[in-house]
C-alpha cells in the first residue's frame, strides 16, 4: 500500500531565497507528526507543498502513489478528490474566512465538491454542532474573536472529513482555553486512520499532538524522533532556535540554562 | 480639521467602509422589488437599461432612465441618502472634472462669456457636459442599485450562468472577499501607528505617515490576496461559483424580464 505522502529530495525557493533544500520524508496513514522549527525554517512552505498549493522546483511529492504535479492538479476529478482528502488550516485564519456568514463558510468546501444541497446542509449542521460554534452560525466570520475564527477555520475543513489534516500553527495566538480545545480535537484522532501534520514552534503542545517529531532548520530536516527523544535533547532544540539560553541571577550568582517559554520547568540548588 | 483629527478620521473612514460593506449585504435581504426577482433577471435587466442608456442621444430619454433607476432604488429599499453620498456626489466630482473643459472647448453658439477672459460656454458644450454627467450618474446609479439589492455571491453566480468567463468571475469574487481583509489590515496598521505616536503631529506629518502606510498596505495587499487565493484553492475552488441557493425562474421573473426589455427598448427608441 503506498504511503500517504512520499517526499523525495525536494527544494523550493521564494524568488531567489531558498525555503526548502533537499528534503526527503515519508508519511504513513494515521501518523501524527509535529513539524518543529523556528520562524523561517520552512514548516509552512512544506505544508503548502503537501497541500499541492506550491510545487517543488526539484524532487517529487506523491500522495497515495499519485504524483502531485501542476499538470495532475489541472485534472478536475483528481483535484477535487485530493482537496476532499487533504485539508490545510492556514496560520492566519483571516485569509481562510471569506464568506458572508459562518454557515456559508463551513458550507464552502462541500459546495465546491459538488455535493447535493441536502448533504451539504446536513454535514454543515453536524460540523457546527461538533465544533460548538452554533451561536456563531449567522455571524460574519471577519467579526469574530481570534479563538472563534480559528474554530470556524477548523470547522471549514473538518466538514469534508479529510483523511489528512495539515495544521499550520493551530494554537498560536489562542487563549489557553481555545488552545486546549484544539489540542483535545487533535487527540481525539489518535489511533484513527486520520493523518495529522502540525507545524508549530510551541514545544509545550508537542507531546499532546504528535507521536513523531521532525525538527526543521533552514529548509532541512535536522532530526527526527519521538516527542520524548526530541524534547529531551536541549542541544538540538537550542540549535534549532526552539529554546534559548536564559541568563538570570540567584542570590548574586549569575548563570544561564536552556529555556523555553511555557515548556521547561526546572529547579536550582545553590 | 484639527491636528488630532486627520489620523482619527482615517480610522473612522475604515470603520465606515466596513459598515457600508456590511450594509450592502443587509440590503440584499430586504423585501424590495428587485429582491423579489431572480438574480439573473436583475443582472440582465440592469445591463439592458445601461445599454439602452448608452444608445440614447437625447438627454430627456437618459433623464427618464435615471428616474427609473431612482424609482427602482426606492422600490428596492435602497436609501436615497446613501445613494446621494456614495454615488451621485462622487460621480459628479469625477465626471465633472472631465466634463468641465467640454463646456469651453466645444465650438458653438456662446451662451455665456466670462468678462475679460475671452472664455465662452457654448450651448453645444453645455449639452455635451450634461450628457456626460447624466450618463455617468445613471450608469452608476443602476449598477449600485443592483449591488445594494443583491448578495454579491448571487451576482457572481448569475454572471457565470450567463456564461461570463470563470476568470473574470474569479477576479470579482477575490475582490469582494479581499475587501474586508484589506480594510481590517489597514485599520490595524493605523491603530498601531496611533498607539506609537507621541505628541501632536503637524498636518503634513500626518499626511506623510498616511501616504507611507498606504504604500506598505499595497505591498501587504499583494501578499494577502495571494494567501486568500491559496486558501480558496485548498478548499476546492476551481473558478465556479457554487451556492446553496438554486436559481429558478418564476412567472414574476418573466414579467420583470419583459418589463426591463420593453423599458430599455422604448427608452432607446425615444432617445435615438
Amino acid at each position: 500500500m503506498p504511503s500517504t505522502f512520499e517526499v523525495q529530495d525536494i527544494s523550493f525557493s521564494y524568488d531567489a531565497i531558498p525555503a526548502i533544500r533537499g528534503l526527503t520524508l515519508r508519511i504513513e496513514e494515521g501518523d501524527r507528526i509535529a513539524l518543529l522549527g523556528a520562524n523561517g525554517s520552512g514548516k509552512s512552505t512544506l505544508l503548502r507543498i503537501l497541500d499541492a498549493l506550491y510545487f517543488p522546483s526539484t524532487g517529487s511529492v506523491t500522495f497515495k502513489g499519485d504524483a502531485l504535479t501542476q499538470e495532475h492538479l489541472q485534472d478536475d476529478q483528481f483535484s477535487l478528490n485530493f482537496r476532499r482528502r487533504v485539508a490545510l488550516v492556514f496560520q492566519n485564519p483571516d485569509v481562510q474566512l471569506f464568506n458572508p456568514t459562518v454557515f456559508d463558510e463551513v458550507a464552502y468546501g462541500p459546495l465546491q465538491m459538488g455535493w447535493s444541497k441536502e448533504d451539504v446542509i446536513r454535514r454543515v449542521e453536524e460540523t457546527i454542532e461538533f465544533m460548538t460554534i452554533s451561536p456563531l452560525r449567522d455571524r460574519p466570520p471577519y467579526r469574530l474573536s481570534g479563538g472563534e475564527k480559528k474554530r470556524v477555520a477548523l470547522a471549514s475543513v473538518l466538514v469534508l472529513d479529510p483523511e489528512v489534516l495539515l495544521l499550520d500553527e493551530p494554537t498560536a495566538t489562542l487563549d489557553p482555553k481555545s488552545q486546549s480545545q484544539v489540542i483535545d480535537l487533535i487527540q481525539q484522532w489518535k489511533g484513527t486512520a486520520k493523518t495529522v501534520i502540525t507545524a508549530t514552534h510551541q514545544l509545550e503542545i508537542v507531546e499532546d499532538i504528535a507521536d513523531r517529531v521532525l525538527v526543521l532548520e533552514a529548509g532541512r530536516v535536522i532530526a527526527e524522533g519521538t516527542p520524548t527523544e526530541i524534547l529531551s535533547n536541549a542541544d538540538l532544540l537550542l540549535r534549532a532556535n526552539l529554546i534559548h539560553a536564559h541568563r538570570h541571577s540567584h542570590g548574586g550568582a549569575v548563570h544561564s540554562h536552556p529555556h523555553s517559554h511555557g515548556y521547561s520547568h526546572h529547579e536550582h540548588e545553590h | 480639521m484639527s491636528r488630532h483629527t486627520f489620523l482619527e478620521s482615517t480610522l473612522q473612514g475604515f470603520a465606515r467602509a466596513l459598515a457600508k460593506a456590511l450594509q450592502s449585504e443587509h440590503g440584499a435581504t430586504q423585501p424590495g422589488l428587485l429582491q423579489q426577482l431572480d438574480p439573473r433577471v436583475r443582472v440582465i435587466g440592469i445591463f439592458a437599461l445601461v445599454i439602452s442608456m448608452i444608445l440614447c442621444r437625447r438627454i430627456e430619454a437618459i433623464a427618464a432612465i435615471f428616474v427609473i433607476a431612482v424609482a427602482l432604488a426606492v422600490a428596492s429599499r435602497v436609501s436615497l441618502g446613501s445613494l446621494a453620498k456614495r454615488v451621485w456626489l462622487v460621480v459628479l466630482g469625477f465626471s465633472g472634472v472631465i466634463a468641465l473643459p467640454a463646456l469651453f472647448l466645444t465650438p458653438g453658439e456662446p451662451l455665456f462669456t466670462a468678462p475679460g477672459l475671452h472664455l465662452s460656454i457654448s450651448a453645444q458644450g453645455l449639452r455635451t457636459a450634461e450628457l456626460l454627467i447624466l450618463r455617468a450618474e445613471t450608469a452608476a446609479t443602476l449598477t449600485t442599485v443592483l449591488v445594494l439589492s443583491t448578495a454579491w455571491t448571487h451576482i457572481l453566480k448569475a454572471l457565470r450562468s450567463l456564461h461570463i468567463p470563470a476568470e473574470i468571475v474569479t477576479m470579482l469574487a477575490m475582490t469582494h472577499r479581499y475587501v474586508f481583509l484589506l480594510i481590517e489590515t489597514a485599520n490595524q496598521m493605523f491603530e498601531s501607528r496611533q498607539s506609537r505616536t507621541v505628541g501632536i503631529l503637524s498636518g503634513s506629518e500626518q499626511r506623510n505617515m498616511t501616504a507611507r502606510t498606504a504604500g506598505v498596505l499595497l505591498s501587504k495587499s499583494i501578499e494577502l490576496s495571494h494567501e486568500l487565493y491559496l486558501a480558496m484553492l485548498s478548499r476546492g475552488f476551481r473558478g465556479e461559483v457554487r451556492l446553496l441557493t438554486d436559481f429558478h425562474l418564476r412567472p414574476r421573473d418573466y414579467v420583470g424580464l419583459t418589463g426591463f426589455f420593453f423599458t430599455g427598448c422604448f427608452a432607446a427608441w425615444m432617445g435615438r
